[in-house]
């Protein structure tokens, strides 16, 4: 056995390569801290920086929000306080803020109507639920008519009218909501199906009304709701202050929500429309039977991040004049009464959390839709 | 042919079964109702018009305003016609647009990458950024910007002080002024000619690359023609460009100048706002992006760097810069809602103080709407030029 040697090389090893150290270890806590914190000096150096910045904001916040916070008392008790929010305050105004000025007496009726919504909105987002299209029946048709006649009243079963000037806080923010939901999504599903029409008229008006309402603010739209829409109207037809907003939202929200479900129009492979046409059944039952329960599972993300955006927009309604709950907070905060540096920031922080847990929660809820659908789609 | 005629035509059943005439039926009652719907507007406007003595024509333009506007880029006096205080409003509504604009792009793009880092703590730093800004109202966070931080700032004779003669107070941030001295235009003109030259440069050396495969250190020239041929430019000349420091005098600062709290406020709530929502697009075009192209990209051998300029940012890009588009234009739209923390924009000028002291609703209304929608649809436009350009072509 000789070596194989070409010219003065050797090819053939003979002596065994040193073993390598063993591996690095790949699991385990401090393997993730290594692969996951400090995999470089620079991974290290931001590590540390935005540590220090966690460290530095969570316990004051908590501090500020739980620890230090002035539990009950009154206005003196939280200027002695500086630390602290000042949730006392909250409690003061927590009926103001709920129900703005509605008549004391009679705030069993939005009670009622805010849990008879909440429980057909559960009914109809709860996926195991039975008969789910008789919540939506409900909630879309029987619901707005009951909310109308408890809310507003009607004499002839004895509930006195209440002024819609009362009305406010919570109950605004969460009517107008509801409102601007259960009209824009029949209102952009035929715009959608305008937009998309053979018909050139149709077609021509869906697609400048989209194109207007998307082009300006929403604050033009309510001024516009509130200002020009009683110049426009007869006498006799001159909506009520709170019906105008609520008529501007719907028709802003329903814009925008028809370009998300022509996306999902668009995203309809032919063969459908060509698969009903071939069956023999007309436009609408197609729509109804074939294309629009499929465009429109699509789109859910879509039309959920609509929803959340409108909700967080009823907030622009104070520019009319009508107290929603932002509107409200405002007017508690600047209470000479309870006047004190904590003020301001409690009533934001409580503000801020109520429109994130509801913001937070739909959009926790579609993701859960959406990975449930298309789990579904997945072969 | 002789045939044909002879046919008997196929019975097509009721002209109600007709898919043409049913078009054409349904086409004109729409046709008719807009037309009904409009001509009642406009005559019951014009009705409610006349009794109200509401002004209906466009002769208030010229009118003496008589009423102050805080914040002017442009000349303005109380003795100015209505026409110019809609300039006043249109060129803060732009300033506040073009300046959230840039920041905005700043901190989203920040965020975005910083979503993707391998970093665990940046990730989750940057999630927590995203839900909790996205999800609570533009007007509350204006409002807290406004009413909560910036307004309870210290009076000016205690005014924090920043390092760079910057001080913090209720009245505003105040900065050094800069002082244009001779010759400056010089400097200008010679950052003027940086950009321009630069854009040629990028031209001339993508030509280059598509042709011979050669790159130019393309970023490194246009960093020398826009940063430093000013600077050269500036020293060459002595100088022309000084910085005139604030000094407090008895209960404000002289010399400065003074960027207004409710601008700051505006400005902050809206970048901040904007910026959760670029980061979602910026991580979404990032992920778009297969990982065989990266892979691919490394097979071929290019570096890391390399990869992500020449391979990942080109394609992320046409998937980020539409809904990017549409984030700008929210930016600008959103602008409006100065008027809650009384910044004199478009919207709080025009069509707050004006249409309350003229009353000429419709008029002034229909302007503000046209303002917006003009920028709409032109960005919306040059939009659909830029995908039509870029769209991705498959086979």
């Amino acid at each position: 056995m000789s070596d194989l040697t070409i010219g003065s090389r050797t090819y053939l090893q003979r002596e065994k390569n040193p073993a390598l150290p063993p591996p690095r270890l790949t699991s385990g806590p401090l393997a993730w801290v290594r692969q996951n914190l400090f995999s470089s000096i620079g991974s290290s150096v931001l590590t540390f920086l935005f540590l220090a910045l966690a460290l530095w904001i969570i316990p004051s916040l908590i501090d500020f929000a739980f620890v230090k916070a002035v539990w009950s008392g009154d206005a003196a008790t939280c200027r002695a306080n500086l630390d602290g929010a000042c949730w006392a305050f909250i409690r003061d105004k927590f009926d103001y803020l709920r129900y703005g000025s509605y008549p004391i007496d009679q705030r069993w009726r939005v009670d009622v109507t805010e849990v008879v919504g909440a429980v057909l909105i559960f009914w109809l987002l709860w996926n195991g639920a039975p008969r789910r299209n008789v919540a939506a029946l409900l909630f879309f048709i029987v619901y707005p008519i009951l909310a109308f006649v408890l809310l507003r009243g009607a004499p002839l079963i004895g509930l006195p009218v209440i002024d819609t000037s009362l009305w406010g806080g919570v109950l605004i923010t969460l009517l107008m909501s509801v409102i601007g939901i259960v009209f824009s999504l029949p209102l952009g599903v035929l715009l959608a199906l305008g937009r998309r029409s053979q018909m050139p008229i149709v077609k021509a008006a869906c697609v400048t009304f989209i194109e207007f309402v998307r082009g300006v603010p929403f604050i033009t739209v309510l001024f516009m709701a509130n200002f020009m829409l009683p110049l426009f109207v007869p006498d006799y037809l001159t909506p009520d202050r709170l019906l105008r907003p609520m008529i501007g939202t719907a028709l802003f929200s329903a814009a925008y929500m028809a370009e998300v479900v022509r996306a999902g129009l668009q995203a309809m492979p032919k063969g459908q429309y060509e698969g009903a046409m071939a069956l023999g059944i007309g436009y609408w039952p197609m729509m109804r039977l074939v294309v629009l329960p499929q465009a429109l599972t699509t789109v859910i993300p879509g039309i959920v991040s609509t929803f959340i955006g409108l909700f967080k927009d009823t907030t622009l309604v104070a520019i009319v004049g009508i107290a929603d709950f932002l509107r409200t907070v405002e007017t508690a905060r600047l209470d000479p009464s309870w006047a004190g540096p904590t003020i301001s920031p409690t009533g934001y922080l409580f503000a801020a959390s109520f429109y994130w847990v509801f913001c937070f929660g739909m959009s926790r809820y579609s993701q859960r839709t959406e990975r449930r659908l298309s789990k579904g789609r997945k072969h | 042919m002789a045939n044909t005629s002879t046919l008997v035509k196929p019975d097509r059943g009721s002209i109600l079964n007709d898919p043409k005439a049913r078009s054409l039926f349904y086409q004109v009652v729409l046709a008719a109702v807009v037309i009904a719907v409009f001509y009642g507007a406009y005559s019951n406007t014009s009705r409610h018009m006349a009794d109200a003595h509401i002004p209906t024509g466009f002769s208030f333009w010229n009118a003496v305003a008589g009423f102050d506007i805080n914040q002017t880029l442009i000349p303005y006096t109380q003795l100015s016609t209505y026409g110019r205080a809609f300039w006043v409003g249109l060129v803060n509504t732009l300033l506040v647009a073009v300046l959230g604009i840039v920041l905005t792009t700043i901190i989203g793009f920040t965020v975005g990458v910083a979503r993707l880092s391998p970093n665990w703590i940046v990730a989750k730093v940057a999630m927590v950024y995203v839900e909790v800004i996205r999800n609570i109202p533009l007007l509350l966070q204006l409002l807290f910007w406004y009413n909560a931080v910036l307004k309870p700032l210290p009076a000016p004779k205690q005014s924090i002080q920043i390092p760079g003669g910057i001080f913090l107070n209720n009245r505003g941030i105040i900065v050094p002024d800069p002082q244009f001295g001779a010759g400056s235009g010089w400097v200008g003109l010679a950052l003027l000619f940086g950009i321009v030259a630069s854009f040629g440069f990028y031209g001339w050396a993508s030509v280059r690359q598509k042709k011979t495969g050669q790159q130019a250190p393309v970023l490194l020239v246009a960093a020398a023609l826009i940063i430093g041929l000013p600077l050269l430019v500036f020293f060459l000349l002595g100088s022309p460009i000084t910085f005139e420091a604030p000094v407090l005098k008895g209960f404000n600062f002289r010399g400065g100048r003074q960027i207004f709290p409710e601008l700051a406020a505006l400005l902050l709530g809206l970048s901040v706002y904007t910026a959760s929502f670029i980061a979602e697009i910026v991580r979404a075009g990032i992920q778009s992006v297969g990982r065989g192209q990266s892979e691919a990209a490394h097979a071929l051998g290019l570096n890391a760097r390399q990869t992500l300029r020449l391979v990942v940012i080109p394609q992320a890009m046409r998937v980020i810069i539409p809904p990017l588009t549409s984030q700008y234009l929210n930016l600008t739209k959103n602008s409006s809602l100065a008027v809650f923390i009384g910044y004199p924009d478009l919207v709080a000028v025009f069509a707050g103080t004006v249409l309350n002291q003229t009353g000429a609703a419709v008029q002034v209304m229909a302007i503000t709407m046209a303002v917006y929608l003009v920028i709409s649809l032109v960005t919306s436009f040059a939009m659909n030029l830029f995908n039509k350009r870029n769209a991705l072509v498959e086979r």
